[in-house]
């Protein structure tokens, strides 16, 4: 079973480097959605079914389709040529980010250790366990989170209007 | 008695808030009214007072601390008024002759602007003078004796658009300031020696030493305030302000600078008497001081022409032979020659300033000549004043200045140096005060012209307070007649319980004359040394007039000399002003203040905005530096993290 | 079981990516689409996570972040579509007229 894990786990990572190095956006777009099947897989390895399902629904089915079709109606191109500017970005950034990795790689080694530490077996996870949490101990922030959907969709309206 | 005493100090406090805040408003007899009615409401609780006050032989002072004013670890300064029989006399003479020279004021300043202002300053200085003379303690006394001092700037820089004369307000103020220093590090080491600056508590204490103890400190602290003394009283060689004085109002010069302030230091002294009789060598200093004060200025005063610079230097000789009179330890002479000094003193001023207004605001007595046919009243109270201050027998000036030559002479720290310069100097007043008599007022007119229609008596506003003042200048004398002549030296014996104590320690000490001369003797030799002066007065100046012009291009060097007051404001010039302002320029202003103060302010800001010109690189508004730094940061913190 | 740091280091390589992606990128979409990346990869984190203690609070977390990144999607992409009519132009290095 846990083989599974690597596996799923080097396709997103491959995934992911694709999405960052590709020249076209809608290639970008097209990778980006393999990575979020490949996390929805790892979730159900992971004991976290319900969030599995959600994530291919709401983030690869809604929200990426939301992405290519912008852009498609921007017709977004290659990208143009190196621009001038942020040359702290171009310099600076790539040490860093290695730096980062890096850091953080140590600590977590540090912390967890590179084996063992295995995490408890699963839970019940089922839609309806999460629907009770969801709306008994959560409910506040789920109302809360509508009416950011609500203010969301009113404002995505009136900034891309062509005309007020 | 406390009543009596803040009725006293009051009025002239509040007319000169009235006229100072409202007088603007006011009409002139308003105006003149508040200021003369607040100096005659004081000279009245002035004499109820003393009235009333029933000082015995042995009565202590009467002490009443009103508030407290300063209250700092042991240092305690009430405002805390003082009154004995030298407060008693101090405060008639300032309110007396202080009320008559506002009513002569109503007259002579009629015609000049400012009207309000001048009466509101005059009853300030009353004020403050008053809160000098009653004070209990040396903080109080330096509240009027700084009080007086702006007084007397803001009145000297009456006419403050002529430049003269602002120039002059300002030379009084810092000069005397030299003094004011001495005074308060004097104080300060009183305090510091013996715990207190409370006559009441002071004095006692240093009563009851011996007369060697604490003698370093009581030495320096007695110099140092009779430093402040040298100031106020223009003596050497501090003196300088004085004669540019002479720019005020001469109200101002007839009040502050002849019957009043300048007797401050005077005051000063004889109320400390009990600190300088335990540090002889100060005393010794004081005299000194005061005895070539006195003949330095008379010498001056020979030359000079302007008849109100003449009687400039003459106060300051007559001060010289106060302090000499303290110096000798005979303070009640020096207080009695301050109380008669102060009548005649200031009737010759008024009567200069009566004159000033027939000449059309000309002093020059070159120009002026045989105007006793037009102005008699003025005349004549001229002449006794004349006479009183040459010390001719039978007027008030003779009495007191005899007694000073007496103790110079005989008296405990006396020597006779001091007495033969004495004599000399007291000719020279007769003759350069008999000078100034005939060549105004008598034989031919030398009057130009123009000026010619103008020459009339003063109003009865200005003659009224001469003519009082005369008489006190006969009378005031004879509460001291000396005991040669059969009087009963009523004065002396007056003042007793303030000085008998310190003259009785110099006695008590054995401190006498080395040979002792009859006072008779003594008082022919003054008389003649007058009676000369005059005799040769009238020679040069009525019989001969060509004499002095003779003499003077004769010895014309000397007569240069004493013509320009032996160059010494030219000296002072030299020596400390023009450095200073030499300094102030080059290095305190060019050096301190443009480089080093504004160069820090400036430099500082400038280094903020070129600190702020690197900074501001970093918002270049492009998103992916921000990201970049948000990175920077976050690996920073998590570098952190790791090596903690 | 898998090893909870493995997890944790799949879930730092992703978020690097995302965040070398945000740094490199000029197209101002593909940005966008790294945050996302940056986004599960912190989701993922949280279940891991999640397993380690009682009770299914992290994954509920992960539920709400979902809905969150819908919500921001929508506008963002919206804000890029204002901001790609008024200047034409899809390049970030050309948004950047908030600077000293």
């Amino acid at each position: 079973m846990e083989i599974l894990f690597y596996i799923f786990g080097v396709v997103a990572i491959v995934a992911a480097l694709s999405v960052v190095f590709q020249r076209t956006p809608v290639y970008s777009a097209l990778s980006l959605i393999v990575v979020l099947a490949a996390l929805a897989v790892i979730y159900l390895l992971l004991g976290a079914p319900f969030i599995a399902m959600v994530q291919v629904i709401v983030y690869a089915g809604a929200i990426m389709v939301l992405f290519v079709l912008v852009i498609m109606l921007l017709n977004a191109g290659h990208e143009g040529p190196s621009a001038h500017r942020a040359k702290f970005a171009r310099w600076v950034g790539p040490p860093l980010l290695l730096a980062f990795l890096v850091e953080f790689g140590v600590i977590v080694w540090k912390q967890y250790g590179l084996t063992g530490a295995a995490s408890a077996p699963a839970l019940d996870a089922s839609p309806a366990a999460i629907g009770r949490l969801l709306f008994k101990s959560y409910i506040l922030p789920f109302e809360v989170t509508s009416i950011l959907i609500l203010v969301a969709v009113l404002g995505a309206v009136v900034l891309a209007k062509k005309q007020l | 008695m406390e009543t009596l005493l803040l009725l006293m100090l009051l009025p002239p406090l509040a007319g000169a808030a009235l006229n100072g805040i409202f007088g603007r408003r006011f009409s002139q007899g308003l105006v003149s009214a508040i200021g003369c009615g607040s100096a005659g409401l004081a000279a009245v609780f002035a004499i109820l007072a003393a009235l009333t006050s029933h000082l015995g032989p042995d009565s202590p002072p009467f002490v009443h601390s009103y508030f407290t004013w300063i209250e700092a670890g042991s240092f305690r300064a009430d405002f805390a008024l003082y009154y004995d029989r030298l407060t008693l006399i101090m405060t008639l003479v300032v309110t007396v002759i202080g009320f008559l020279i506002h009513m002569y004021s109503r007259g002579y300043m009629e015609h000049e602007g400012g009207y309000y202002r001048f009466f509101c300053y005059l009853n300030l200085f009353l004020f403050m003078m008053l809160v000098l003379v009653t004070a209990a303690s040396y903080p109080v006394m330096f509240v009027g004796w700084e009080g007086v001092g702006l007084c007397s700037y803001v009145l000297i820089g009456f006419y403050f658009p002529k430049k003269s004369a602002s120039d002059a307000g300002k030379k009084a103020f810092i000069v005397t300031r030299i003094g004011d220093a001495g005074f308060t590090v004097g104080a300060a080491l009183l305090f510091w020696t013996f715990g207190s600056v409370n006559f009441p508590e002071l004095f006692p204490r240093v009563a009851a030493l011996g007369l060697g103890d604490q003698q370093r400190a009581l030495t320096a602290a007695c110099l140092l305030l009779f430093l402040g003394a040298v100031g106020k009283s223009a003596q050497l060689p501090l003196y300088v302000w004085l004669p540019d004085a002479m720019e005020g109002p001469t109200p101002v010069s007839a009040l502050i600078h002849a019957a009043t302030m300048v007797t401050a230091g005077v005051y000063m002294v004889a109320r400390s008497n009990v600190l300088f009789v335990h540090a002889p060598e100060a005393l010794k200093t004081v005299s000194a001081v005061g005895c070539i004060t006195a003949f330095f200025a008379a010498t001056i005063a020979l030359c000079q022409n302007d008849l109100k610079r003449m009687l400039a230097y003459s106060t300051i000789s007559q001060l010289g032979y106060m302090f000499a009179g303290c110096g000798v330890a005979v303070f009640s002479s020096g207080i009695f020659h301050l109380m008669t000094h102060a009548c005649f003193k200031a009737l010759l001023f008024l009567a200069a300033g009566s004159v000033m207004h027939a000449m059309s605001g000309e002093l020059d007595m070159r120009i002026m000549g045989g105007l006793r046919r037009k102005l008699p009243i003025t005349f004549w109270t001229f002449l006794v004043a004349t006479l009183a201050i040459s010390g001719v027998p039978g007027l008030a000036g003779f009495f007191s200045k005899d007694d000073i030559l007496a103790a110079a002479y005989n008296g405990p720290l006396g020597a006779p140096w001091l007495y033969w310069l004495l004599t000399v100097t007291a000719g020279l007043t007769a003759f350069y005060m008999f000078r100034g008599l005939f060549m105004t007022f008598c034989g031919k007119s030398r009057v130009p012209h123009d000026l010619e229609h103008h020459v009339h008596e003063s109003s009865s506003k200005m003659t009224v307070p001469l003519m009082i003042l005369a008489v006190f200048s006969v009378v005031a004398g004879y509460v001291g007649i000396p005991k040669v002549l059969g009087g009963s030296e009523a004065f002396d014996r007056f003042l007793e319980p303030v000085f008998g104590g310190s003259q009785g320690l110099l006695a008590a000490n054995g401190v006498v004359a080395q040979h002792p001369a009859s006072d008779l003797v003594l008082m022919i030799g003054s008389l003649t040394a007058a009676g000369l002066g005059i005799l040769i007065a009238y020679w040069f100046y009525l019989r001969s007039p060509e004499i002095p012009e003779g003499l003077a291009t004769a010895f014309s060097g000397a007569y240069r000399t004493l013509v320009n007051k032996y160059y010494v404001d030219e000296f002072y010039n030299w020596l400390i002003v023009h450095p200073l302002v030499v300094g102030s320029r080059k290095f305190l202003w060019q050096f301190v203040d443009v480089g080093v103060v504004d160069g820090a302010v400036n430099g500082s800001a400038e280094a903020t905005a070129d600190v702020g010109q690197v900074l501001r690189r970093i918002q270049s508004g492009n998103i992916r530096s921000y990201a970049a730094w948000v990175l920077l940061g976050a690996v920073g913190w998590l570098g952190y993290l790791l090596l903690r | 079981m898998i090893p909870l740091s493995h997890i944790l280091l799949l879930s730092v390589i992703l978020f690097t990516l995302g965040a070398a992606g945000f740094i490199i990128r000029r197209n101002v979409i593909t940005v966008f689409m790294c945050i996302e990346l940056m986004l599960n990869a912190v989701n993922l984190a949280f279940i891991a996570f999640a397993r380690r203690l009682p009770g299914l609070d992290g994954q509920l977390f992960v539920f709400f972040v979902i809905v969150v990144a819908a919500a921001e999607a929508a506008v963002g992409l919206a804000i890029i579509v204002a901001l790609y009519r008024n200047r034409n132009s899809l390049a970030i290095d050309d948004v950047d007229s908030m600077k000293l």
